[in-house]
């Protein structure tokens, strides 16, 4: 640990891995939170999944991955989000669709592609130690975006997260602001997935919330509490795989893969004492 | 009386299956408190959806206070039968109470002061206040409804529209809530779909009979005849508690 601590004073790369951490995690805190309430885990990662074809086209027609990605997260928010507003019973199988045919689509045109191979293991587990600066810009604004559209509106998205039907009684367009949220988890897909890899993005963006929400008692202290979990399991992740030279995105995964077992365990051993200790109290 | 809601030969069908209304035609008065009954798949929550505007006649018309359910929306709360939501989400009974208040309140940012008052008063009204701060998962099945009746009350309704309110409540409860409805009929029309018909003819200034069409609607009491049409059967009154007010009627 003192070495990492000596390293980190040292090495740009590993302040920019931390920094990186940190941004990631706010994003995941508070999309994550909406993620999770609202259940749609697997739509976020069908999402994510899809932008492997965007980029790979884009890798074909020689224009920017991140450019194709971005239409790709876009596009696969929408379908499936129209499809969801419509069509509910067939959601899984359309996900399940464009999830495979997304991630082909990306591999049948990155083999097409004359000159270099691209590593598709960069994309899936990314590199966190090596986030040029640019990027950290990036992640900022789009932090900065995140947060001010669920400040603005977060009344709004509340009540369709709790209550769709009702929301929708009281006015609130209802398939706008889910489709939004559709757009806002795609476009945190994408920035980060140039980050930190598309397996740590959805690990972000469910692990933490679902730990938070196992304690939390309203939405905002659900995605304060998941933005604290991220950073705590990267910075720890970090930390723990610089002297081992483990592969960081993987460390911190399985970390908070552990922390969500062991919170899940925990809080069901707790529940079950409390309930077999309060009985008999409850007889008269 | 002026009607509120006015259902004019209304007709529907969902996608599969038999229609679930024929030929409806039901006029609500102001200050009126119907009570709808009828038989499971009768069609009451369907007749709420289109009165609600989440549905939309395949033949009639439906109008809410003038206009089209759609336009009216916002003069209605709605109580729903089944929590829609899951009941670990992380939100306060206030936070649910103050969601009344969208379509009221301002679009951008939290909610004004009066929002609050408006919430503040309908807790007090339900007598959830001192549960306010309370994660909605912990409640029972009672204070639950109570708060969603709170919610519907943020609204300012004119109308107040509620889905079997007592389905998940003791005998006890459901006097209470419908004492609390009683009080309320003071201010507000109401329509409560109920398949206790025996119960809720101590409350209602009408009833409504409901079985894919309207069998019938006419002021309390009810007698016998009515029920047996009503569910195509010879039905056996069982008295229970103080709800037997039908039974003195010959």
């Amino acid at each position: 640990m003192s070495a990492f601590l000596g390293a980190f004073a040292s090495h740009a790369f590993l302040q920019h891995a931390l920094a990186a951490g940190v941004l990631a995690s706010i994003a995941c805190g508070i999309v994550g939170s909406y993620v999770v309430v609202k259940r749609i885990g697997y739509l976020a990662g069908g999402v994510a999944h899809t932008v492997l074809g965007g980029m790979g086209i884009a890798y074909f027609l020689g224009k920017s991955p991140i450019g194709g990605a971005l239409v790709a997260a876009l596009l696969a928010a929408l379908i499936i989000g129209w499809v969801s507003l419509r069509f509910r019973q067939h959601e899984d199988t359309i996900i399940g669709a464009l999830w495979a045919v997304g991630m082909a689509l990306g591999i049948i045109f990155i083999s097409r592609t004359p000159g270099y191979n691209v590593d598709l293991m960069s994309y899936l587990f990314g590199n966190i130690l090596m986030v040029p600066r640019e990027d950290l810009l990036l992640m900022a604004g789009l932090d900065g975006v995140i947060v001010a559209l669920v400040w603005l509106f977060r009344k709004q998205f509340l009540a369709v997260c709790f209550d769709e039907e009702f929301a929708r009684l009281r006015g609130v367009p209802v398939d706008v602001f889910y489709l939004g949220l559709l757009l806002i988890v795609a476009l945190t897909v994408v920035i980060l997935i140039q980050v930190v890899g598309l397996v740590l993005v959805i690990a972000l963006l469910t692990l933490p919330a679902a730990i938070a929400s196992q304690y939390a008692r309203s939405l905002a202290a659900m995605m304060l509490t998941a933005t604290l979990l991220g950073v705590i399991f990267t910075s720890a992740g970090l930390a723990l795989s610089y002297e081992p030279d483990l592969p960081a995105g993987a460390t911190i995964i399985l970390l908070a893969g552990m922390a969500y077992l062991l919170s899940a365990l925990g809080r069901g051993i707790w529940l079950r004492w409390h309930r077999t200790t309060a009985l008999p109290e409850a007889k008269p | 009386m002026k009607p509120v809601i006015e259902l004019k030969d209304v007709s529907f069908a969902y996608d599969i299956g038999p229609p679930a209304l024929e030929h409806v035609s039901l006029a609500v008065g102001e200050g009126e408190f119907l009570g709808l009954v009828g038989p499971n798949g009768g069609g009451k929550s369907t007749l709420l959806k289109l009165v609600l505007g989440l549905l939309r006649p395949s033949s009639g018309e439906v109008r809410v206070v003038g206009g089209t359910p759609q336009e009216s929306r916002r003069v209605i709360g709605y109580v729903p039968q089944y929590a829609r939501f899951a009941r670990d989400f992380p939100i306060s009974v206030e936070e649910t109470v103050l969601l009344g208040r969208l379509g009221t309140t301002r679009l951008l940012g939290g909610y004004r002061a009066a929002d609050r008052e408006a919430a503040h008063l309908a807790m007090t009204e339900t007598e959830v206040l001192d549960l306010r701060q309370r994660p909605l998962g912990t409640l029972s099945g009672g204070q639950l409804q109570r708060v969603l009746v709170a919610r519907a009350l943020a609204c300012d309704p004119l109308i107040l529209i509620l889905d079997e309110p007592t389905a998940n409540i003791d005998m006890r409860g459901e006097t209470e809530i419908f004492d609390l409805f009683k009080a309320l009929n003071q201010r507000m029309t109401i329509v409560v779909v109920s398949h206790d018909i025996g119960f809720i003819s101590r409350y209602v200034t009408r009833v409504a009979c409901l079985n894919r069409t309207l069998l019938c609607h006419q002021p309390v009491p009810i007698g016998l005849d009515v029920i047996e049409k009503l569910y195509g059967m010879p039905v056996q009154r069982i008295p229970h508690g103080e709800a037997c007010e039908m039974e003195a009627k010959p």
